[in-house]
């Protein structure tokens, strides 16, 4: 299934887009005044983009660096291939320490990697404890947004839902009252738990530590009760020097909410006292991206999710409808790069207007790559035949003046006579929500060459 | 091969352009009254700073907090402030701090251009009490404000194996329709103590 047709579905509800769109402008808006109140915000933007661009031309130094000086802090640092190696690899050093709770902070490589159905099928209770996360843990969905996981979701659906797997009151869907049920029930989750799982969000070559952002403190709740903490980062996560945080750090929760910062930062370098600390650096397709100049900038991604509030096409189309861990337009060049067959349309769900380039905290040329995905996919001959030769037979009119000329009269004449069941047919997507505008009289250039011989005219006379 | 070695050398096999590390000396926003600055951003941000002259200053202010009057659980590391009524140091496991209402804990400095205080587990026992408590009291030395966050990373080090945390007001989430509620999982205040 394409994009447009799952988009198809969320847009029968009209109401419910409109609500979405503007559920996520708002956190736009609150991103253009955050944005707005650092005057060298744009300078900041160029810096953190030079920054990681630096990171990617050395990586292979940076990353043996982080992990001599992890491991001197008394980190274990491991290495996974692919998803199939980062799951082996959590769930062996679960098993090792006899693990069956574990609680979970935000991470999209796990959603990637797919880990939690991979420890549940073996015995292992996996408990997201992101509110967001969690709440589209219990409705058994995939989150659809990067920073905002459940923003597809009414508080009356939460409210039922918390109704029914927390025992909250039938009915009842006042937010702070669903906060503090999960509050609860997450808590008890959270003490019982013998492992935390964490993402990364920055890792520091020259310390060898990580850095891990959140609002509600669970990443930091979930590694300082049980003694054993798992950090699973892509190897993209790693910038040079703890100094370049200062960079980082001002960007990403200005970009992704609003705010001047998230309400944590930690900064784990190595275990707790008679803890451990494990780190799961993962490629998993990443040097395959790397190696091609015209996508690799998207390995700088911060995973703010701007690009996705800003999106004309995501705010209207829904999370979901891109059927891939990370949606939007960063999802949109992103997925075809993990797996071209799948997600050949959705580098095509966008109006290529440049608002998320726009936004972007690092600079990513978004709109260009989602534009050079396009060739990329029809170079690879994935694009679907109806799309193939209308493409080609627009290029061809495009290119030839007479039959450019020839089609444009021909379809000025007869569109108006053709009755509507012919012309608002299953072929006419276009027509499908939109009425066909009045087709005029003559074309531009018939016009413009009549005033011309009329002027030429009135010149004469005089 | 190990899978290290493989992924180092997919790494290897593309060549990005080499781009210089940029300079970061010239970033940074100073602000005409940090104090002011701070206060403010932390009230933005849920939270809430007094100042104060001293310890007798800050023990007052204290008092008139209702979730402090309030409070059984106290833990304070901070010699004269407050009365606390847990001795943290004889808490053997961080899963007994469950019910502390308050913590008073020490704030190493403070930042004015988002309302973040730094904290670290140095010298403490459990880290977990920065999270778990249901108010959280940070105590600063007023001249331990610094502009912006450039000025933070300088005062940092991270040499040794450690701990540490900004905490810029408390907790919250808007995970439910973007409606803003404070208390997700940590604490439900954040007070901020500049003293001096």
């Amino acid at each position: 299934m394409d994009h447009s047709t799952r988009a198809a579905q969320f847009i029968r509800n009209e109401a419910r887009v409109h609500w979405h769109d503007q559920a996520l402008w708002y956190v736009r808006v609150k991103r253009d005044k955050m944005a707005q109140s650092v005057p060298e915000w744009e300078n900041l933007r160029e810096i953190a983009a030079q920054i990681k661009a630096h990171t990617m031309s050395r990586l292979p130094d940076y990353l043996e660096m982080f992990e001599e000086n992890a491991t001197r802090l008394g980190a274990k640092v491991h290495w996974a291939v692919d998803a199939r190696e980062h799951n082996e690899t959590v769930y062996q050093i679960l098993k090792n320490h006899g693990v069956r709770r574990v609680v979970k902070s935000k991470s999209m490589l796990t959603e990637e990697c797919h880990l939690n159905p991979f420890l549940e099928a073996r015995g292992i209770e996996v408990v997201d404890t992101d509110l967001g996360e969690r709440i589209v843990q219990l409705a058994q969905e995939p989150p659809s947004h990067i920073v905002l996981p459940a923003i597809h979701k009414k508080k009356e659906e939460i409210g039922e839902l918390f109704h029914r797997y927390l025992h909250t009151e039938k009915g009842a869907c006042d937010p702070t009252y669903l906060t503090e049920a999960a509050r609860g029930h997450l808590r008890e989750k959270f003490l019982k738990a013998d492992a935390g799982i964490t993402g990364v969000n920055f890792a520091i070559a020259e310390t060898g530590g990580l850095v891990i952002c959140t609002n509600e403190g669970n990443a930091d709740m979930g590694t300082s009760l049980p003694p054993l903490h798992i950090a699973c980062m892509g190897f993209e996560k790693l910038i040079p020097r703890a100094q370049d945080l200062g960079v980082f750090l001002r960007l990403l929760a200005r970009s992704a909410t609003g705010q001047p910062i998230t309400t944590y930062s930690a900064h784990f370098h190595g275990p707790r006292p008679g803890g451990e600390l494990h780190i799961v650096i993962v490629d998993n397709g990443r040097s395959q991206i790397l190696q091609k100049p015209e996508f690799r900038r998207v390995l700088s991604c911060i995973r703010c999710g701007a690009c996705m509030n800003t999106c004309p096409v995501y705010r209207r189309s829904g999370g979901h409808s891109y059927d891939s861990v990370v949606p939007g337009p960063i999802g949109s060049i992103l997925s075809p790069a993990q797996d071209p067959q799948r997600y050949y349309s959705l580098p095509f769900a966008s109006s290529l207007c440049g608002s998320c380039t726009d936004v972007c905290p690092v600079k990513i040329d978004l709109h260009h790559q989602l534009l050079a995905w396009r060739k990329e996919l029809v170079l690879q001959g994935l694009i679907p035949f109806p799309k193939r030769l209308t493409m080609k037979i627009m290029g061809w009119v495009f290119q030839n003046t007479w039959a450019y000329e020839g089609a444009g009269r021909l379809v000025r004449w007869i569109v108006p006579k053709l009755p509507r069941s012919v012309l608002y047919n299953r072929w006419n997507v276009w027509g499908k929500q939109r009425e066909l505008p009045p087709f005029p009289k003559e074309s531009f250039r018939e016009m413009y060459r009549k005033r011309r011989i009329q002027e030429s005219e009135a010149r004469n006379r005089k | 091969m190990t899978s290290k070695q493989t992924i180092l050398q997919a790494i290897k096999k593309s060549s990005p352009p080499e781009v210089p590390l940029p300079d970061l000396q010239d970033l940074g926003v100073c602000y005409e009254n940090p104090e002011e600055q701070f206060a403010e951003v932390l009230k933005a941000v849920g939270g809430s700073c007094f100042r104060v002259k001293n310890i007798e200053a800050l023990n007052r202010e204290l008092k008139n907090l209702k979730f402090y009057q309030n409070a059984r659980k106290i833990i304070s590391l901070l010699p004269g402030v407050g009365e606390p009524t847990v001795d943290f140091e004889s808490v053997e496991d961080p899963h007994h701090l469950e019910d502390v209402e308050v913590a008073i804990l020490k704030g190493e400095f403070a930042v004015a251009e988002n309302g973040a205080v730094w904290v670290t587990d140095r010298g403490l026992r459990h880290r977990a009490i920065y999270f778990i408590t249901q108010h959280l009291i940070l105590v600063v030395d007023a001249h331990q404000l610094v502009h912006n966050m450039h000025q933070a990373y300088e005062r940092l080090a991270f040499t040794n194996p450690g701990y540490g945390v900004f905490i810029s007001g408390p907790s919250k989430t808007a995970d439910i329709e973007q409606a803003l509620v404070i208390g997700a999982h940590g604490p439900r205040s954040c007070t901020v103590f500049l003293v001096g």
